[in-house]
């Protein structure tokens, strides 16, 4: 499909405050283009999501599968949306493919789907079970790493849902890394407290996560899921090693982030935004520089 | 000269096809450092012992928990390794989502070993027997699934499976398999083994896996009744592509009777592809299905062999009973 976009991605970092604008209005359009979609649980993983565009993952656009490249491997798939719009930012893409979200034959499936693209590590969508495929990457460029078939350590960071949490493949899988100590790996829980049934503390809840995954004998740490900085501190300024504890990154957030209306555990998990949803999304979200995006648009 | 004498190489000692799979792993890891291998706390019984103890770096015991193990094999193939990962049969296919999804539709280049198939490991019953199996995997539309019979066949698989890209299913015996005289010694995908040529009206038996050796005396027994030339064998072990070549061959022969014959449900596996292929060809013959009937059970390997009709007196029976030959 072809659309004369308007839009163009900031000049300015994915982690800044007008670049993660930039991706929450893409998600949106991505998802009122597509008519279905997730909203909720891909705008709480904007600010996970452009630290490690943003120095947490060393990658390049014009070789994406170079060997020794780092891995994001995004276990909770329905937060495919952030992914693609932060592909698209960091130059894999042009934003105009971003409406083209869940038609048929392209390559922004409805959840990762490495057959069609194949720059998705993983495909993913059936829960709980990126996070193994996660931790054999890790494990694979270790190995690759230590017999000197690559010159550096890749880092590998998984992004898991809290909901997905439930999977008991999950908890095989924490074991198995507290086991095996791939230094390189970070799994980052996008926890925004929600899931389709209702909030994950009435449904099943996860409590006291961070003494779990201590138990499982990881590094758990809990932070401040939209603070930027506070992520940096774990993501990016934290180096890979051989062996350690993986990092287990407890990321408190919000689910709907930064759209006042869809800030809620489960009203907008699968709803896509109607043209008037979108008009008042985009108003709030760019209500200081006017009510307009200053970007253009990719829809309309 | 029996069938049997000329199909099966007696020089050659039995051996388990789970055994012969553990000795090929530690050939090809010498020779290629792409190979790596898990298993769920079963590798005695897999045989990855052997490489674990030659390659303990690339081996990975990742406990009972057979998803996460897929799934971590799944990350090592995207990352550009071989990797082995085995467990009893039942214990994979019951993962089938993380096979469908982190492996299938991943297209990760995952080699998924299932041994103690069947019926055929007697005394620990029907849990630890993998039954449905090849009926799961042969569904996926990438998945190649391969049953050999003997120890050539095992290895020959494994090294081809190295210059293959795509996800693999090799489906093992508990039991010891005796060794096969072959016609032809090529190996390529979806080529079975003529061990046994027929005539035009003849029964033809496709045999798998655990089960060839008994579809060879049951051929024996038909032989002596009518003629040899009224009976035709095939080591039918690609699953996945299924043998059309080779079924067209014995189409050709306008054949009374086509016989499949395993140890996994009747339906779905070899029997499921075989009936697919004739009935797309619209080949109007007549196909008797023989495999496990029902839920299987304890017992010695023989006592469940002679319960679900696995002996070659009973399956020539089943096959005299259908009236066909002359």
């Amino acid at each position: 499909m072809f659309l004369m976009s308007t839009f163009q991605w900031p000049k300015t970092r994915m982690s800044s405050e007008l670049g993660r604008k930039a991706l929450r209005q893409t998600i949106l359009e991505q998802i009122y283009s597509a008519k279905s979609g997730h909203p909720g649980g891909s705008l709480s993983l904007v600010e996970i999501m452009s630290v490690i565009f943003d120095g947490g993952l060393e990658h390049d656009p014009r070789n994406p599968q170079k060997p020794d490249r780092d891995r994001i491997v995004l276990s909770k798939g329905h937060g495919v949306p952030a992914l693609y719009s932060a592909l698209s930012y960091a130059g894999y893409f042009d934003a105009g493919e971003l409406v083209n979200l869940r038609r048929l034959g392209h390559f922004l499936q409805g959840h990762p789907d490495r057959d069609k693209y194949p720059l998705m590590e993983a495909s993913t969508g059936s829960l709980g079970q990126g996070v193994s495929v996660a931790l054999g990457l890790a494990l694979a460029l270790r190995l690759d790493y230590q017999t000197k078939k690559i010159g550096r350590l890749p880092r590998v960071v998984c992004i898991v849902g809290d909901g997905e949490m439930q999977e008991g493949q999950v908890w095989e899988c924490l074991m198995a890394a507290g086991k095996f100590r791939p230094g390189n790996l970070t799994f980052v829980v996008d926890h925004n407290k929600g899931q389709i049934d209702g909030t994950v503390s009435e449904i099943m809840d996860l409590h006291p996560l961070e003494e779990k995954i201590k138990a499982f004998r990881l590094d758990a740490r809990r932070i401040d899921g939209h603070d930027v900085a506070a992520l940096r501190s774990l993501l990016v300024d934290r180096p890979p090693v051989e062996e350690a504890a993986p990092l287990f990154v407890i990321a408190d957030t919000l689910k709907g982030k930064g759209v006042s209306f869809m800030e809620h555990p489960t009203k907008w998990h699968g709803a896509a935004p109607t043209r008037d949803d979108l008009k008042n999304a985009l108003a709030e979200i760019w209500k200081s520089e006017g009510g307009t995006s200053p970007l253009g648009r990719i829809t309309e | 000269m029996s069938i049997q004498e000329k199909a099966i190489d007696n020089t050659q000692k039995a051996k388990a096809t789970r055994l012969s799979f553990g000795e090929a792993l530690v050939e090809l890891g010498t020779s290629d450092s792409r190979v790596v291998a898990l298993d769920a706390d079963l590798s005695k019984s897999t045989r990855t012992d052997l490489f674990a103890a030659k390659f303990p770096d690339r081996f990975f015991n990742m406990g009972i928990a057979e998803a996460n193990m897929i799934g971590v094999a799944a990350g090592l193939a995207t990352a550009g390794k071989v990797p082995f990962a085995a467990s009893f049969g039942a214990f994979l296919s019951g993962r089938f989502d993380q096979i469908r999804m982190s492996v299938s539709f991943s297209g990760a280049n995952v080699r998924l070993v299932g041994t103690h198939a069947g019926v055929g490991i007697g005394e620990d019953g029907h849990s630890q027997m993998a039954l449905e199996d090849l009926a799961l995997m042969r569904s996926l539309p990438n998945m190649t699934v391969f049953q050999p019979a003997d120890d050539w066949d095992t290895r020959q698989f494994m090294s081809w499976s190295l210059k293959h890209s795509g996800p693999c299913y090799m489906r093992l015996t508990r039991q010891n398999m005796p060794a096969l005289k072959r016609l032809s010694t090529v190996f390529a995908p979806g080529r079975w083994d003529c061990l046994h040529d027929a005539g035009e009206n003849a029964v033809w038996i496709l045999a798998s896996g655990g089960l060839v050796p008994a579809g060879i005396g049951a051929a024996d027994i038909l032989a002596k009744q009518s003629s040899e030339n009224q009976v035709g064998v095939y080591n039918a072990n690609w699953i996945k592509p299924i043998d059309e070549h080779s079924l067209l061959h014995l189409l050709s022969k306008k054949p009374a009777l086509v016989v499949t014959l395993e140890d996994h449900y009747s339906t779905g596996g070899l029997g499921g592809a075989v009936s697919e292929v004739l009935a797309a060809r619209g080949a109007g013959v007549r196909l008797l299905r023989i495999g496990v009937e029902g839920f299987g059970q304890s017992g010695s390997p023989e006592d469940n062999y002679r319960h679900y009709g696995f002996t070659p007196e009973a399956i020539a029976k089943r096959i005299l009973d259908a009236g066909v030959l002359r």
